[in-house]
């Protein structure tokens, strides 16, 4: 088997709040990998975590435990010197096109500036390359010269993306990048994100909650919940069959843009609140809101695993070789 | 006579870039008991049209001329004193994002009592049993306690089920709400839209629906009407319009969703674009506004700007060269 692009392994991430005994266990115990030129889709709701894997694999914040390597190597405990190098092979892209690119540069600027830091192209090579990358993520040369502000939300995470991909990085890790769009302008985003991943090749790690997005953009996705991965597989396979409860529940609540399927769809809405990650629930930590929970489940946390299919590890007391349970077709 | 009736609105602000035109004309009416949905993309209008009802607006800088009748009584001309009394008692308002509309420093009991003892003159006491019976209404659990809770001990969903429980605490005719959902996650979604179909079913409600979510619309609405640019470019009942959308731009909207994605011949999966940008609105040209993104554009779309025309019973689309009925959603060339 070839080494994975990225592997994370049992990562933690505790944030200790100020003032406060308790820490918000943002990330507990999570471990993914992504192979030569995959998409994995991380999905959940907010505050599950899904920024917070996005950061520590960037080193943007430091694991409380646990590892993350990069084509092989460990990059959990580098020091800031020793990553300098690698982080031609990471970049990110962020939701926000509007504060993620400095207002006083110009866009040519501001894709060039990788290529300079990590000097890598010098004089007439820069704008060689710059022009070339531009080209690629659909923006003429006339937009070099522009600034921010003077580009619409589509066009910025244009931008972001060229900025991301001029160093042709192994992986990219993109975090939200479409949910600030309208759908319109989302559609063309994605619609070249999909097209740069297969031209070039690289693996990336898609952040959203926007389930539709993972399923025309991911080859597998990751479904988190409070901190926790609660099912993972190829996207098509989940999408067929969701068998976490939870994803279940995720899956039935997206609504449809076709009314009269929609309105004949059984829609599950869960009970109660998502739980404080300071204070996670006991046991499985979807007990509290899922409606098929057995007194097992209060107490024993159960463990990620494919039972059923070994592509398809899932963690819930429920899923077993001959049962799996199903929450949409209840009352 | 419907409940509501918005004819010829216009809206413009003065800015330092000249007059803005948020709404440029638009006519629209809700009968009582009805959820009708506004779409489009940002900056279409849809939040100036509606907040144009109680005339949440910025006083100094707004333009506004049309008419806008609330059960045959005209809005537009009403002082201020008078519209004060009107907003919260028969139009009221759901914004996106609950928590900066909510008062960080009261209960929200508090908050909700406030409302009742303004408009319905209740009692101290009066009013706090209302609050418990309002959070119950919007499905808060253990309502008693709630009430006493201030907005930062809430999670997000139930910040927006307690502004949806201000805003029916008068029985409004008319609830606007604004992007109620965008700001929430979608398993919280579809209780808080269980909430208002709740509404309108027990008590009447006729509520304008602010979204851009083609699934929340397909899931709750009876009606939508589609603005591009300041006008309404298609209207119609939500199945019909989804089944026969005419206008081009409603059918490239449905297109583009990642849900209707289609699988080229190389494997390549593809959402189909609506190319280019919303024009900016300062100025207004005689032409079709989506003529630039247009796939069905023709030399007349350049010249003239097309009228509302009816398709069938309650379906109305601007453009000249509409989709057939026959071929849905298909665009492209005619
Ligand atoms: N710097 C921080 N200090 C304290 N807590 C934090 C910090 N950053 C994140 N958290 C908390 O960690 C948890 C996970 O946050 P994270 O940003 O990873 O969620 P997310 O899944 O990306 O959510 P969203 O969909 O809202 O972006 C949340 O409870 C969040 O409040
Ligand atoms: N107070 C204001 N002053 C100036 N321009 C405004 C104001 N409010 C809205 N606009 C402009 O009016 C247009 C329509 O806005 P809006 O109704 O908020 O759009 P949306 O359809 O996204 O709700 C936009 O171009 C917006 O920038
Ligand atoms: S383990 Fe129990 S509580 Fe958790 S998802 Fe499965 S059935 Fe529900
Ligand atoms: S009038 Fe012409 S440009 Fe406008 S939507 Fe119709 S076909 Fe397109
Ligand atoms: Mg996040
Ligand atoms: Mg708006």
């Amino acid at each position: 088997m070839t080494t994975p692009v990225l592997e994370v392994k049992d990562l933690v991430k505790h944030y200790h709040v100020r003032g406060r005994g308790q820490a918000v266990r943002a990330v507990d115990g999570v471990s993914l990998s992504i192979g030569q030129g995959e998409v994995l889709g991380l999905v959940g709701e907010s505050g599950s975590g899904k920024s917070t894997i996005g950061k520590c694999v960037l080193r943007l914040t430091e694991p409380t435990a646990g590892s993350v390597h990069l084509s092989g190597r460990d990059i959990t405990h580098l020091s800031r010197r020793a990553l300098r190098p690698l982080r031609r092979d990471v970049h990110m892209v962020f939701q926000d096109p509007y504060s993620s690119l400095n207002p006083r540069f110009t866009v040519g600027q501001i894709v060039a500036e990788p290529l300079r830091r990590h000097g890598v192209a010098r004089g007439a090579q820069v704008d060689e390359r710059v022009r070339e990358m531009l080209e690629r993520v659909g923006l003429g040369a006339e937009m070099r010269g522009r600034r921010p502000h003077e580009l619409s939300g589509g066009q910025r995470q244009r931008v972001g993306l060229a900025r991301a991909l001029v160093l042709e990085p192994k992986l990219v890790v993109a975090d939200e990048p479409v949910s600030a769009l309208d759908v319109s302008v989302q559609a063309s985003v994605l619609n070249l994100v999909a097209d740069l991943q297969r031209d070039m090749g690289f693996s990336c790690l898609f952040i959203t909650h926007d389930l539709s997005v993972v399923e025309f953009l991911a080859d597998r996705i990751a479904v988190m919940y409070l901190g926790q991965i609660v099912e993972t597989g190829p996207t098509k396979k989940i999408f067929a069959e969701p068998q976490h409860p939870y994803t279940q529940a995720l899956l039935s609540a997206a609504p449809e843009p076709d009314p009269a399927r929609q309105r004949e769809r059984r829609r599950v809405v869960l009970a109660g609140e998502v739980p404080s990650p300071l204070d996670p629930p006991s046991g499985c930590r979807f007990h509290t809101r899922c409606p098929v929970a057995v007194d097992t489940c209060r107490t024993e946390e159960p463990a990620l695993i494919g039972v059923r299919d070994e592509e398809r590890p899932v963690a819930c007391h429920l899923v077993t070789a001959t049962e799996v349970p199903d929450i949409t077709g209840r009352d | 006579m419907s409940l509501l009736e918005i004819t010829g609105l216009k809206v413009g602000f003065d800015t330092e870039d000249g007059e803005v035109q948020a709404v440029r004309d638009i006519s629209l009416t809700l009968e009582r008991g009805e959820i009708l949905a506004l779409c489009g993309e940002s900056g279409c209008g849809k939040s100036v049209t509606a907040m144009s009802i109680p005339r949440l607006l910025p006083p100094d800088t707004t333009r506004l001329s049309g008419s806008i009748r609330l059960d045959g009584r005209e809005l537009t001309e009403l002082p201020e004193r008078e519209l004060r009394a009107i907003r919260g008692k028969d139009v009221s308002v759901v914004f996106q994002e609950p928590m900066t509309s909510l008062n960080p420093s009261f209960t929200v009991g508090f908050q909700i009592a406030e409302v009742l003892r303004r408009h319905e003159n209740l009692s101290r006491s009066a009013a706090r049993t209302r609050a418990i019976e309002l959070l119950e209404l919007v499905g808060i659990p253990a309502p008693a306690r709630r009430v006493k809770e201030y907005p930062h001990q809430l999670s997000g969903g139930m910040r927006q089920r307690v502004m949806i429980a201000i805003a029916v605490a008068c029985s409004p005719r008319v609830l606007i709400a604004d992007e109620p959902t965008t700001a929430l996650d979608v398993t919280i979604q579809a209780g808080v839209l269980d909430v208002f179909r709740d509404l309108r079913d027990r008590l009447g409600t006729a509520i304008i629906l602010i979204t851009h979510d083609l699934g929340v619309v397909a899931d709750i609405a009876d009606r939508a009407v589609v603005m591009y640019a300041g006008r309404a470019v298609e209207e119609a009942p939500v199945t019909e319009l989804y089944a026969r959308p005419r206008h081009p731009y409603t059918a490239g909207l449905m297109r583009a969703l990642p849900s209707a994605a289609v699988t080229l011949e190389d494997g390549r999966r593809r959402l189909s674009e609506i190319p280019g940008l919303v024009p900016p609105p300062y100025a207004d040209p005689e032409e079709c506004a989506f003529h630039p993104r247009c796939p069905r554009a023709q030399d007349d779309c350049t010249t003239r700007r097309p009228a509302l025309d009816t398709y069938g019973t309650g379906h109305l689309a601007a453009c000249f060269h509409p989709l057939s009925a026959a071929a849905p959603a298909t665009g492209g060339g005619s």
